[in-house]
């Protein structure tokens, strides 16, 4: 493999004698043509592989997620899902499975949690004989109010809670929301 | 011949390259430790040809990708052949890899001359781990899906670049067709690309510094690259694809889930087993912690791996660099094994497998089927089938108030005592045979949670039934109850309604007259009054239970007498699609493959 370039034609025959001027403007011509050459592919494509970037955060509004009979009157959560109009790239979906709520109601009011871990994102599910939520992947442990109850829980936050408003005295409707997982604050996706 | 040889190599000088590539001098000769960077070589090229076969088959979008892969698993001529290849040579590739480092390691070929090449080395390693992360994804199943929604949620919490790192590895703010064009992009463009620069580099650099004789092999005779170390090589690469192959028709290929689904819990998202140590490393960071967890101490030993061929000039060092990788890979070892133990330990887990297995065995059953996988997708096989969403719809809106089976639907107990009746087998033979018992009829089984309990059905059934003889129950009772479920046309009782067609005509009589005469308040083919008793005619047919559960104060069913019951269509409470699959759910009428295969 190293003799190869003792063969290629560009090495035969001693290299022709150039004033050093010219060489110097040759070498600089030579690397700005071929940068301005380059960086047009390069600039347009990086434009575009960042465009993701420049989307801003879709908001849902407040969505119907149920009515208020369809939630246990004994204050455990239940798991439902959201519809909405999702547009994914090309494709816009109507009324389309767009995430996951557990609704429960306290004394006064229903609450409402996304369903995903504020830890690192799997789907935190309701254990029922336990009275807690649990996530199956990095163990964190979540009371029914969605707080972390266990010192231990790598959750940096409870459980993200949505707005809910209940209308036309028992629909209930949900502000669906993701949020970054990982930190201690609530910052939408 | 010769004289086109001839021509050719003095075109191209490609005799000069071929001896250069295969008369390597090997001093101490050929051995069998030698192999390992080799195999790697070929397990790589195996990865190049399948991933370009799969590639000529398979669609990167949310709608497409699944589906693409069930059809090179099920459809394609040797497709599930070439996809287990590819799935086990990655995972091949990994080990090979570890040997590979580990002899580099033990026979310190890491030091100086040989720095620039165990960076390489470093480098190709990350980069088949990113194939492998990237890959996972493809398929687009609930364990790709949600074992690579965890990765990328790690990449976000990177300092400062976290947020915007994420968004542009997955194409936006949420998974969907860009994540998929994305990771695929990089799995079958930027990695492999990179992989084959710096593979040339790593063999020039290699051939640049020849093979590092072990000690104590110097005085054995000088061998060549061809053929002596080749037919090792050979071989070596033989048992890999042995091995490869063996496991492919071992395990029946590899495993495709049900598809991706962000609104169904996945339990069971586990990374493939070679990322397992990191992922339980991540349980004992809490809060506040995961930076250092998932950035600072992986990227501190990676610094160290890094740093081994400086390292290596001190006294120690050699000893040192051992050590650490022998603890390293124990600790790897120890991390893989507390995750598998604790998974197999977890119940939740246990069962969270099963019912993704079994889900998973459903779709590839109804993709199957001869209507196939409509153009929505994978997904969509899911969300329209009666025997999923049934049970699953019965326990979100009807299990407050019903039973199936004395459970929910999914096999919870509520809390609540039941109201109504138990639906499991509505309108079979069995059903109607209850509540026709006197000793049933006012159970919490039909009618003992409702208003119903104190009504006149219950009564006619603990009274007006019993006073007849038992040679009259006997003869006439398995009549009426045959003639009231053939009603319902449930396809699983389809061959005895027709195989008792006489008897089910005789029964209609017998409801029609005394003194069993159904009719005093149903209505039943056009006989009777319709004084707020459901109609008969069509009872437990697909029809009436739309009906019923679209509005039970409609006349035709318990127009003012409707205790509870929710009029759920007139509400949009449930849309009529939910309402058409928890009735199939109830009438059991699903798709079935057929029995034999």
């Amino acid at each position: 493999m190293s003799d190869l370039n003792d063969d290629s034609g560009f090495s035969d025959g001693p290299a022709a004698e150039i004033p050093p001027r010219r060489s110097f403007l040759a070498k600089a011509g030579a690397i700005l043509v071929g940068a301005v050459a380059g960086l047009i592919p390069v600039g347009a494509g990086a434009a575009a592989l960042l465009d993701p970037l420049r989307r801003g955060t879709r908001d849902t509004g407040m969505v119907r997620v149920t009515r208020l009979s369809a939630i246990p009157l004994d204050g455990s959560p239940k798991k439902f899902t959201v519809e909405a109009d999702r547009t994914d790239a090309w494709s816009t979906y109507a009324n389309t499975p767009i995430g996951a709520v557990y609704l429960r109601r306290t004394d006064d009011a229903v609450i409402a949690l996304n369903v995903v871990c504020p830890h690192a994102g799997c789907f935190v599910r309701h254990l029922a004989d336990e009275g807690r939520f649990s996530c199956p992947c990095h163990n964190s442990s979540f009371d029914l109010d969605g707080e972390v109850n266990n010192a231990s829980s790598p959750s940096p936050r409870a459980m993200d809670a949505l707005a809910v408003e209940v209308r036309n005295g028992d629909e209930v409707w949900v502000r669906f929301e993701n949020f970054l997982p990982g930190r201690e604050e609530k910052v939408p996706v | 011949m010769t004289k086109l040889l001839d021509w050719l190599d003095d075109r191209t000088g490609y005799r000069g390259l071929l001896n250069g590539a295969l008369h390597e001098h090997i001093p101490g000769g050929a051995r069998w430790r030698y192999v390992w960077g080799s195999t790697l070589t070929f397990a790589i090229a195996v990865q190049f040809v399948t991933g370009i076969v799969l590639w000529a088959a398979y669609s990167a979008n949310a709608q497409g990708a699944w589906e693409s892969v069930y059809f090179i698993q099920n459809q394609m001529l040797g497709g599930w052949i070439v996809r287990g290849i590819h799935h086990f040579m990655a995972q091949a590739t990994i080990v090979l890899l570890v040997l590979h480092l580990m002899q580099v390691m033990i026979d310190g070929a890491y030091r100086a001359p040989r720095e620039v090449n165990f960076w390489f080395g470093l480098l190709l390693l990350f980069l088949v781990l990113g194939l492998s992360l990237t890959g996972y994804l493809l398929p687009w199943d609930q364990k790709g899906y949600w074992a690579t929604k965890v990765a990328t949620s790690i990449a976000s919490m990177t300092p400062v670049i976290g947020p915007s790192l994420q968004q542009l590895l997955i194409g936006g703010a949420e998974y969907g067709h860009l994540t998929l064009t994305r990771f695929f992009a990089l799995h079958a463009g930027v990695l492999p690309a990179a992989m084959v620069a710096l593979i040339v580099g790593h063999v020039y650099l290699f051939r640049r510094h020849g093979v590092t004789v072990p000690e104590g092999a110097e005085k054995a005779p000088d061998g060549n690259f061809w053929p002596d170390q080749v037919l090792k090589d050979g071989v070596a690469c033989l048992v890999v694809m042995a091995t490869v192959l063996g496991l492919v028709l071992w395990t029946g290929g590899a495993h495709l889930g049900a598809p991706a689904d962000p609104t169904e819990p996945y339990s069971a998202a586990r990374p493939e087993w070679y990322f397992l140590f990191l992922f339980q490393w991540l349980k004992y960071f809490p809060a506040g912690w995961e930076v250092v967890g998932a950035h600072i101490i992986p990227g501190l030993l990676v610094g160290v791996i890094a740093a081994m061929p400086i390292l290596g000039k001190w006294r120690l060092g050699h000893r040192f660099n051992l050590g650490f990788m022998v603890a390293l890979l124990a600790g790897v070892g120890m991390l893989t094994w507390l995750a598998r133990a604790q998974d197999a330990a977890d119940p939740n887990i246990v069962q969270a497998k099963i019912e993704a297995d079994e889900r998973a065995a459903r779709v590839e059953e109804l993709a199957a089927s001869p209507a196939g996988i409509p153009p929505e997708g994978g997904l969509a096989l899911l969300r329209s089938d009666p025997l999923i969403q049934g049970p699953q719809i019965f326990a979100a809106r009807c299990s407050s108030c019903h039973r199936f089976e004395g459970h929910d639907g999914l096999g919870g107990i509520p809390s609540d005592e039941p109201s109504a009746s138990d639906l499991a087998g509505f309108g079979s033979r069995g059903w109607v045979q209850g509540i026709l018992d006197a000793d049933r009829v006012a159970t919490s089984e039909y009618f003992g949670g409702t208003d119903h309990a104190r009504g006149r059905m219950v009564r006619f059934v603990q009274r007006g039934l019993t006073q007849l003889t038992d040679e009259e129950r006997a003869e006439l009772l398995p009549k009426v109850i045959m003639a009231l479920s053939a009603e319902a046309g449930l396809p699983r009782q389809a061959a005895a309604d027709a195989a008792d067609a006489q008897t089910i005509a005789e029964g209609r009589e017998i409801m029609q007259s005394e003194p069993v005469n159904c009719v005093r308040c149903h209505l039943f083919q056009g006989v009777g009054a319709d004084d707020d008793a459901p109609v008969l005619t069509g009872w437990g047919s697909r029809e009436w239970m739309m009906g019923m559960i679209h509005d039970p104060t409609q006349e035709q069913y318990y127009g003012e007498n409707n205790d509870r019951m929710p009029s759920f269509g007139v509400d949009e409470d449930l849309s009529e699609t939910e309402i058409g699959l928890v009735v199939d759910w109830l009438r059991q009428d699903w798709y079935e493959a057929p029995a034999s295969r």
